[in-house]
């Protein structure tokens, strides 16, 4: 010891490359990512949008603090992750919800989807969307009332796929693209999203496989039923609607829930699309993103698993 | 120890040291489906409980008669016997409640915290003890569903024993779904184990 020291060696066992991504950097850059999208939500639904993203975000800190206090674990919130879910559960939630309502979900996302796991890095599911998911569950009426952008007056509204699931209108693909339409304050605006997606992609903050891969399992999925009957919607219809550009670039990229090899992001994200498709054609519900990146989430495991590259030499 | 000291151990221990929710897990069936309100959850654990006590009775005092070889069939039918005696009084006397708590009571039968207690204690302890051990359980039982049914009513209905506490509840309805039930028991749990945490590293 005495003598490695002396000639500045260092001994540790492998790993012995290191990148210089740190958890930190990424979920910082995450929300930097996701500004355009929370901008368009401010423009959007103003004052709303605003109170949601700063009651969200406060919630998911000052649970996690407490959380950790309660544990004696390091307070980490300097890590941005506590930030990232927060401000995550605002861009899935409807504008219109009360904000006890999504105070309620932050804590949730924080307490039960990731510090009873152990915290950062332990949670099976993402955290933000078990926030959504019990808020989903708990108050369903509250959850899927929706408002036109630009209108601070509580009349309620449909999503464009409630609009294709209850009364088989469309609404025109230039609106969604550029997000003109109800829906949860994040999810509405693709080309912010998409913004938001190429700089983390090309920065190499996320995987783009998973993403890829589900609009690779949608666009197979709805093309043959396009073929079949064109009242079920075009590929371009279902990509740009909902909350798929939303879930599979910030939430089915989340490196803890999703897994570990290349092959293995593309059964996952494929999964995710397809499940997507199933749910919003033949479930009770329109839209079906949160509960099939849960689903798959939970799959991550067993994929992780049928996934293990060969050992070299065996 | 003394005798009324070791009583009292039996009868507390089926509170906390061993409570057969909250610590053995046993039971989760009827604690994770009934516990939908206060009222179910105190319905369904005296029932348990009346059957625990009186089927400890009588398998302890068969204790000696009773074959080792067939001893599960001979308690499932002493079991089965009670059960049916409380499923038809229930029935009678309180229908709604019957309805409510659907085929969860005449599932008594097949609840492994009797069975369990007659395999560990009833046949190898005078009828004294078992009669403590039981109603020890049983009151942990009864405690457990009524705290957790307390909890998922308040929350899930805004009432509590059906008196209504707050107007213009916002509802949770997940609390009153299968999904709050787990929720709610594993943060009973969790809160058992660092409490009895805490009390193992305060007595060192």
């Amino acid at each position: 010891m005495e003598n490695n020291s002396k000639n500045n060696l260092l001994i540790s066992s492998s790993p012995h490359i290191f990148s210089n991504l740190s958890v930190q950097k990424i979920m910082w850059n995450v929300a930097i990512a996701l500004l355009p999208a929370v901008l368009v939500s401010l423009w959007l639904f103003r004052i709303k949008a605003l109170m949601l993203i700063i009651v969200c975000v406060l919630t998911s800190i000052i649970a996690e603090v407490l959380f950790l206090k309660l544990r004696k674990k390091t307070i980490s919130i300097s890590d941005g992750s506590a930030v990232v879910t927060g401000l995550l559960l605002a861009m899935v939630l409807p504008p219109s919800i009360p904000l006890s309502l999504a105070a309620l979900g932050a804590v949730v996302s924080i307490v039960i989807g990731k510090q009873v796991y152990g915290g950062i890095g332990q949670n099976i599911f993402n955290p933000a969307l078990v926030g959504r998911a019990f808020l989903m569950a708990a108050f369903p009426a509250m959850m899927t009332k929706w408002i036109n952008p630009f209108s601070l007056d509580a009349v309620t509204t449909a999503t464009p796929l409630g609009l294709f699931k209850f009364s088989h209108t469309f609404v025109s693909l230039k609106e969604l693209f550029i997000g003109t339409v109800p829906g949860s304050l994040g999810e509405t605006s693709v080309l912010a999203l998409v913004i938001g997606g190429i700089y983390l992609f090309s920065k190499g903050y996320a995987d783009w496989r998973p993403s890829v891969a589900i609009f690779v399992g949608i666009t197979l999925f709805s093309s043959i039923l396009y073929i079949i009957d064109s009242g079920f919607g075009s590929p371009l219809f279902h990509l740009l609607s909902g909350g798929v550009v939303l879930g599979s670039l910030f939430m089915a990229t989340d490196p803890v829930t999703s897994p570990v090899t290349s092959k293995g992001k593309w059964i996952f994200g494929i999964g995710i699309g397809i499940i997507i498709m199933v749910i919003r054609i033949w479930g009770g519900l329109p839209e079906g993103v949160m509960y099939s990146i849960l689903l798959m989430n939970a799959f991550t495991p067993s994929i992780n698993k049928i996934c293990r590259p060969k050992r070299f030499g065996t | 120890m003394s005798d009324e000291s070791s009583l009292r151990f039996e009868f507390i221990k089926g509170i906390w040291h061993e409570n057969p929710v909250l610590r053995q897990l046993l039971g989760m069936c009827p604690t994770l489906a009934v516990t939908t309100t206060a009222l179910n959850g105190f319905t369904m654990g005296v029932a348990t409980s009346f059957v625990l006590f009186s089927s400890s009775i009588v398998v302890s005092l068969l204790r000696k008669v009773i074959p080792q070889q067939i001893r599960i069939p001979v308690y499932t039918i002493i079991i089965a016997t009670f059960v049916t005696i409380a499923d038809l009084f229930l029935a009678a006397e309180f229908p709604e409640l019957s309805k409510a708590l659907g085929p969860y009571v005449p599932l008594i039968v097949v609840n492994c915290i009797i069975l369990g207690r007659q395999e560990i204690f009833s046949s190898k302890n005078p009828v004294y003890k078992s009669v403590v051990d039981a109603l020890g359980m049983g009151s942990g039982f009864i405690l457990t569903l009524v705290i957790l049914g307390s909890v998922r009513e308040i929350l899930g209905t805004g009432s509590f024993f059906n008196i209504i506490l707050f107007d213009n509840f916002q509802k949770w309805v997940i609390m009153a779904l299968p999904a709050g039930a787990f929720i709610s028991l594993g943060f009973f749990v969790a809160l058992v184990n660092f409490v009895s945490k805490k009390q193992a590293t305060g007595y060192k």
